[in-house]
């Protein structure tokens, strides 16, 4: 029994890494209409760039803040230099123009910073707690609840502010957006940046627990994708649910299904996606989009 | 010309290397009504996009006494010009209220936002039943009529229409036209409209313009070119 | 219009050959040239090239799906991988005489396209993105689960080997047998978008609704289509392991199926030669980036994937035909061809 609780737990915890970088990918599916292969990257240049300000000995709040201010910058500079020139592209040349953008980040993190690991400081405690036999660490319960956080406001800000709805439309329909007035190469810019600092905050609860390489995010990309094709690619509450969903899953189906072990585990989100896009494309809490003939 | 609130003159544009205007001129009055009429292929719609700014025409587009050309097609919003574009350009994805609130993106003042909301839903009852429905489950009449919400949302000086009629049953259409005079009587916005069905839109109209091949080939009186029947006939095909 | 305006439109036009000679003569100049080269460059330079014949196939069979049909796909690697997955255990197990692995590998491989597609393809645009990407995700550990596929470590087989009385060396044979088998594949390729089916296809592709709605059938074309171009990365990845000997898990990754969608666009959606362009770039960009800079190879063809979509966004073939429409343009030509475009433009 407490060995079910152990798994469920560090299912919840691993969910979470995943869902902290499936909520920037979700953000910027609902911001711009982009699915953005380079996210991961981008969120691992973030922070490196913080581990960087901490080794030139900045306190963790201070190159955290200041890491985010770079990253919406930078997040707002990838949108006007690379995207914005191909604006009305079809799906498949934006896919490729953000896969090129994945490869120039991870090579160009090696190349600044080197291909070693390291650690990085967590901005919880170290403090492990035990709940009915199962050991918690306040990292992943900080984890849950910053993410929860972010989720709400995320919520909150795209259905009640008027800023937030004319980013969805803006997404959604540039040109008659800016025939009411929606400044849209703005919204996209804007949405770019946040996106990015969503990812450095990603980053930076990730880090702690999986060490940070060049290839910290890659490893988590695709998970990522499953978290939010099951949750809903435009859900930001169904990023965090499918993230926990698949994280407990994948740990069930290592613990106690024989065939699957460690290695096969990366199975496990494949087969959800797979059967989810089957199903329900539109996930468990995305929007359905109809098709009126 | 004195008086006019859109100025439009010499106005030459296109796609790329096909030039569609090869130097318009229209004028549309304050508080007037001009029908833009012709066959397919004439330019119609190339005109109005020109005007809103979602193609750039080179020219003389003046809007009350300034030039807009060349200017953003969300400035040229914020300016007072609505454009319900070919295809309505609704927002699928987004609900009626939602389509609707964004056609007041433009506007600062919160009360006068949600009393014009209702205003909307006044003229277009249909969509007061389907607010927060989905815009994509609508009928063609009733996008149209969203559509056409949004623009008014704007509180625009002037909006131009591009077929309305399009795809739309004889009956629906009525309708919305009734629903445009009556907010020609009340606010005194001024329209462009752009129509294949000219008798309708000359009922409505105070001018008409027929545009052949890129060109003006007649601007005149709407009432008169209506009843003058040779005119009408070489003109207009009925 | 006087006759001053009309200009021939190309030199060979003006050599007035008879209609339908020009097409089956560039593709014998193509093949004739080719097939020089075992004998003009050295051993490595011929199995290198050996390689981009099998990236051109593979490349081939996702442009049909692509380019010509519409559709997208984040999982061709792992039909490369299948193909030559097979091939390699067909090889090792000595059970069939090599030249019968490529057509054993064709129809396997179009039977699984076929059988993946028939529910993946109910999915559109990203959602039949994400599925095909969770195809390719999913090859590397499965290989290394199983020991027939020889694990991690792979396996090792025997390259075809050359009959004496040729008198080729092992590279060269090699890349003679595969040049064939691509000079097949591409001139069936040429057939099947000029056919019926090819044109279907293209109908599907403009317009779903409509193209069903004049009877064609949507759901069986698309299938089909999903199965030729899997087929074609099978038989790819079949002279993958003509050319290198060679299968690890680490060669059929992620990365493999993004480098197919590249090459795609790179050449020239919509275009057969647009393949062979695509598969230059995918065997030499590598080694060129990392020339320039080892450390930093991923950013330099990260950088020029952006680049390309700028500059050439119908790839280099479609840069080479627009250049061409260019320099074939008169003052003249110009009137017409706006006073044509008039009267459809609104």
């Amino acid at each position: 029994m407490a060995r079910l609780l152990q798994t469920i737990v560090d299912g919840l915890a691993d969910g979470s890494i995943y869902a902290a970088l499936a909520l920037a990918l979700v953000l910027i599916y609902r911001a711009t209409g982009v699915v953005n292969f380079a996210q991961g990257e981008m969120a691992t240049c973030s922070t490196f760039i913080a581990w960087g300000l901490l080794q030139a000995g900045l306190p963790l709040a201070a190159a955290l803040g200041l890491t985010f201010v770079i990253a919406f910058i930078g997040g707002m500079l990838v949108e006007c230099v690379v995207l914005r020139p191909t604006e009305g592209s079809d799906a498949l040349t934006i896919v490729i123009l953000t896969v090129g953008l994945y490869f120039l980040f991870n090579s160009a993190d090696g190349w600044i910073w080197g291909f070693d690991s390291h650690s990085f400081p967590s901005v919880f405690s170290t403090s492990r707690l035990s709940v009915g036999g199962a050991h918690l660490t306040a990292q992943s319960v900080g984890t849950v609840g910053v993410l929860v956080a972010v989720a709400a406001i995320l919520y909150a800000f795209f259905q009640r502010t008027d800023l937030g709805l004319a980013m969805r439309a803006a997404a959604q329909g540039p040109d008659s957006s800016r025939l009411a007035g929606v400044p849209v190469d703005r919204m996209l810019m804007f949405g770019w940046g946040v996106a990015a600092v969503l990812g450095a905050v990603a980053g930076a609860l990730v880090a702690p627990a999986l060490f940070l390489n060049v290839n910290t995010m890659s490893s988590v990309l695709i998970y990522a994708f499953a978290a939010a094709a099951l949750g809903g690619l435009d859900s930001p509450v169904g990023a965090l649910i499918g993230g926990w969903i698949i994280g407990v899953a994948q740990n069930l189906a290592g613990t106690y299904v024989g065939f699957i072990g460690g290695d096969l585990e990366i199975l496990v989100p494949l087969a959800i996606i797979t059967v989810v896009l089957l199903i329900r494309p539109t996930g468990l809490f995305g929007s359905r989009e109809v098709v009126r003939v | 010309m004195t008086g006019s609130l859109l100025d439009v003159g010499e106005l030459r544009a296109g796609y790329g290397p096909a030039q569609v205007l090869h130097g318009i001129s229209v004028r549309v009055g304050s508080g007037e009504v001009a029908a833009l009429l012709g066959p397919n292929g004439a330019g119609k719609t190339t005109t109005l996009r020109a005007i809103s700014g979602m193609i750039r025409g080179h020219g003389k587009v003046l809007l009350d006494g300034r030039s807009i050309t060349g200017r953003s097609p969300e400035r040229i919003a914020k300016l007072g010009v609505a454009h319900v574009p070919e295809g309505r350009g609704t927002l699928r994805g987004l609900t009626v209220e939602e389509n609707l609130r964004i056609g007041a993106y433009t506007r600062s003042d919160r009360a006068g936002r949600r009393s014009d909301l209702e205003r909307c839903f006044a003229y277009f009852p249909a969509l007061a039943d389907r607010r927060r429905q989905q815009a994509a489950t609508l009928s063609g009449g009733e996008q149209q009529m969203l559509a056409i919400g949004r623009a008014l949302m704007l509180r625009p000086r002037l909006i131009l229409l591009d077929e309305p009629s399009l795809g739309l049953a004889p009956k629906v259409t009525r309708a919305l036209f009734e629903v445009l005079r009556d907010v020609h009587d009340r606010e005194g916005v001024s329209m462009l409209i752009v129509e294949q069905n000219a008798n309708l839109v000359l009922e409505f109209a105070q001018r008409a313009f027929v545009l052949e091949a890129g060109r003006i080939a007649l601007d005149g009186d709407a009432a008169a070119v209506r009843a003058d029947d040779e005119l009408r006939r070489s003109y207009l095909g009925y | 219009m006087s006759a001053a305006n009309v200009r021939p439109r190309s030199k060979v036009a003006a050599l007035s050959l008879p209609p339908g000679t020009r097409g089956p003569l560039r593709i014998a100049a193509v093949l004739t040239v080719a097939a020089f080269i075992p004998f003009v460059y050295s051993g490595y330079t011929v199995s290198e090239l050996t390689l981009v014949i099998a990236y051109a196939v593979a490349t081939l069979g996702l442009n049909l799906l692509i380019g010509y049909g519409g559709q997208i796909s984040l999982g061709h690697g792992a039909f490369f991988a299948i193909g030559a997955y097979l091939t390699a255990v067909l090889l090792s197990h000595n059970v069939v005489p090599v030249i019968a692995t490529i057509p054993l590998t064709g129809v396997a491989s179009f039977i699984a396209g076929y059988l993946f597609g028939l529910p993946a393809l109910r999915l559109r645009g990203i959602y039949l993105g994400l599925v095909t990407l969770t195809l390719a995700v999913a090859v590397t550990p499965l290989v290394s689960r199983f020991t027939i596929t020889g694990g991690v470590d792979g396996l090792t087989v025997n390259q075809p080997q050359a009959p004496t009385w040729l008198g080729l060396s092992q590279v060269q044979f090699v890349y003679l047998l595969c040049l064939a088998v691509a000079a097949v594949l591409f001139i069936g390729a040429g057939r099947l978008v000029r056919s019926e089916v090819g044109r279907s296809v293209v109908a599907l592709n403009d317009n779903e609704l409509t193209a069903g709605a004049v009877g064609v059938n949507v759901t069986r074309t698309k299938t089909r289509l999903f199965a030729w171009s899997a087929m074609y990365a099978g038989i790819g990845g079949s002279l993958y392991v003509f050319a290198v000997g060679f299968v690890s898990p680490d060669s059929f990754t992620l990365t493999l199926s993004v480098w197919f969608l590249a090459a795609v666009v790179v050449g020239g959606r919509r275009s057969i030669a647009g393949a062979i362009i695509g598969g230059l770039a995918i065997e030499f960009l590598p080694v060129y980036a990392a020339k320039v800079d080892e450390a930093l190879t991923g950013a330099i063809y990260g950088a020029a994937l952006i680049v390309c979509i700028y500059v050439m966004p119908d790839g280099v073939v479609g840069a080479a035909r627009r250049m061409k429409a260019a320099a074939s343009v008169t003052p003249g030509a110009f009137k017409r061809r706006a006073g044509r475009l008039e009267q459809r433009l609104p």
